[in-house]
């Protein structure tokens, strides 16, 4: 058991997604670190692009399990292929990106390896007691740094630790690795994806700003009364003119699915904090949200933050944000607004 | 088909609202009077329950248990709130429920625990948990349990199931983007990883408090001892980083001034 194996999907097309361009980066990264050779497992469509890519990054040998079962993210047609590429290489330590469907599989390969596996890894580096990595405990509030001795060792790397692979890809003969698919067939079919009810598309992973809406938006203003409708058309249009990705806070969350008067395109899916989505952006802009700790575990990874609210002594922004504006929120982002479709 | 045999797997994290200093222990790093602290039900375990409860109801011949890995003694404070919710059959593992264990070790105790349940009929068993707990958050254990149960078909982030009148179950399972993925499986045995699925928090019900407590006490005193620790990890650092930030606050000027600020610093690369 030795090296380092980098595991990747491979989309439709025979292309990687930037998650896994990223994983590409990483595994240079942390081979490199400890000072030994690298190799790929791409598990999907046929790799054209994907394989190159990673061989110009550096990967020594291509594996690949490829074909109508492979393409859908499903756990057990992804476990048994993984598993396969794992066996065949036999690697001290396995790397991918944390995505839906690296996560879904690779804890299922790393129990049927005996090894041992860590997901959210958000740093390593190579130090006297071995790989050391670093990954948040108790929802980003705890920071650990551990070693293990159990291997193989599979690390899944956040999105946004490190830069996505953009380098020279070079031609490279893949190695396609043999899996067997009960004679049944799989037992789970894909059907496909769907959007969020609504249609519009709010969730914007790859955005530069993201703009989090708290309860306030919900509440009654100074005149006494609520004004959702009006909340709902500004912050709409301030999503579309700024093509930033929206996030809630729990109680404006919660208002909606409770069925209260709350903003209509608000779900789940939006909600960042200790019980919702730790989301990286290199920039944040959060209206109308109040308390403290749960939200900033919602920003732990949010590089610049500014927030708008009526109150300056605000237990969340304080110390937390960069820059606190303390003003209505309508006011502003209404201006905002102006000012964004005026360019 | 008869009804579903689901197992909630669900432990207890401090309350959110909690400072949480990390103190290291013979036993590998632990919460500064971890003890002591106000507990809740994971959330997601918790949407993973309710949405159990809201599955064997709608199915005649089922049956619910929560399965639960923690200190008997917080476990009994939690259940003052959590029996009032919905009714279940409460089997309990006697150990620690931190984030610091090892997800191997908490799944091959889990594995036993459902193992042992008299009366499960395997071929009718949905595992159910919370995608992630709001301890460990790795986001592991539920696969690791469902491998040593020999389950293949497993799906997480889920927030919709669906049985469809041909016994199949139809499942939305988060994927990036904000997006779900629907797949459909054969049916049980099946791993089911919650995300906040659809069901709010259902309202307490003294009655089904008094029924799940009645039984409960009984669990608490059979609850089996689970060697639970680090297994293989080796904490070199454990701590709460400092963040603070020296916020400037924007006030007293016009609302146009703000709003050009934020404009620009939008448009700043």
């Amino acid at each position: 058991m030795s090296g380092l194996l980098m595991l990747a999907t491979v989309t439709p097309g025979g292309g990687l997604s930037r998650s896994d361009r990223e994983a590409i980066t990483a595994a240079r990264q942390l081979a490199g670190a400890l000072g030994v050779p690298w190799d790929a497992g791409l598990v999907g469509d046929v790799p054209g692009e994907a394989a190159s890519a990673a061989a110009g990054a550096g990967a020594e040998r291509v594996f690949a399990v490829h074909g109508d079962d492979f393409l859908p993210s499903r756990y057990e047609t992804d476990a048994a292929a993984f598993e396969a590429i794992c066996r065949k290489v036999g690697p001290e330590y396995v790397l991918a990106a944390e995505s839906a469907r690296m996560h879904r599989a690779l804890p299922g390969v790393a129990y049927r390896l005996g090894g041992a596996v860590d997901t959210h890894v958000c740093g390593w580096e190579k130090q006297e007691a071995g790989l050391v990595v670093q990954r948040w405990f108790y929802r980003q509030r705890i920071l650990g740094r551990f070693t293990r001795e159990k291997r193989p060792w599979f690390l899944l790397v956040d999105g946004g630790v490190v830069e996505p692979w953009s380098g020279t890809p070079r031609e490279v003969r893949y190695e396609s690795v043999p899996v067997e698919v009960s004679l049944d067939g799989p037992a789970t079919t894909v059907e496909g994806i769907r959007d969020l009810a609504g249609g519009e598309q709010t969730i914007r992973p790859d955005a530069e700003l993201l703009f989090v809406a708290g309860a306030g938006w919900t509440k009654k203003q100074a005149d006494g009364k609520t004004h959702v409708a009006e909340a709902e058309a500004i912050i709409k249009e301030f999503l579309r003119l700024s093509q930033a990705s929206l996030g809630g806070s729990k109680s404006v969350v919660d208002q909606s699915q409770e069925g209260q008067e709350s903003l209509s395109f608000m779900t789940h899916l939006h909600q960042v904090g200790q019980t919702g989505s730790t989301p990286r952006h290199p920039k944040g802009l959060a209206t109308c949200c109040h308390g403290e700790e749960p939200h900033v575990v919602g920003w732990r990874f949010i590089r610049e933050r500014r927030a708008v609210n009526l109150d300056p002594g605000c237990g969340w922004a304080q110390g937390k944000a960069d820059v606190l504006y303390v003003a209505d929120a309508f006011e502003v982002m209404a201006k905002v607004n102006e000012l964004l479709r005026g360019a | 088909m008869g009804g579903f045999h689901v197992v909630v797997c669900g432990g207890l994290v401090p309350d959110p609202l909690q400072v949480l200093q990390p103190v290291e222990t013979e036993k590998g790093p632990a919460l500064k009077n971890e003890p002591m602290l106000p507990a809740i039900l994971d959330p997601w375990a918790a949407h993973a329950l309710y949405e159990g409860d809201h599955l064997v109801r709608s199915r005649e011949g089922s049956r619910l248990w929560w399965l639960t890995l923690g200190p008997k003694a917080k476990l009994q404070q939690l259940l003052m709130t959590v029996a009032q919710k919905v009714p279940f059959e409460l089997v309990v593992l006697d150990g620690p429920a931190g984030g610091f264990t090892d997800a191997w070790e908490a799944a091959a105790a889990l594995a036993n625990g459902i193992e042992s349940l008299p009366g499960l009929d395997r071929s009718r068993l949905l595992v159910f948990g919370g995608w992630e707990s709001a301890s460990r958050g790795a986001g592991v254990t539920l696969q690791m349990v469902g491998e040593r149960l020999g389950i293949r078909c497993q799906f997480q982030g889920v927030d919709e199931l669906t049985v469809l009148p041909d016994g199949r179950l139809r499942l939305l399972e988060r994927v990036e983007g904000g997006r779900h993925q629907i797949s459909v499986c054969a049916g049980p045995p099946a791993v089911v990883g919650w995300a906040t699925g659809e069901l709010p928090e259902p309202p307490n019900n003294p009655q089904v408090g008094m029924l799940n407590m009645r039984a409960a006490m009984g669990a608490l005193q059979r609850a089996t001892p689970a060697q639970v620790g680090v297994g293989s990890i080796r904490y070199l650092q454990v701590e709460v980083p400092e963040q603070r930030r020296d916020t400037r606050i924007v006030k007293d000027v016009p609302v146009e001034e703000m709003a050009r600020e934020i404009v620009e610093w939008i448009r700043r690369s």
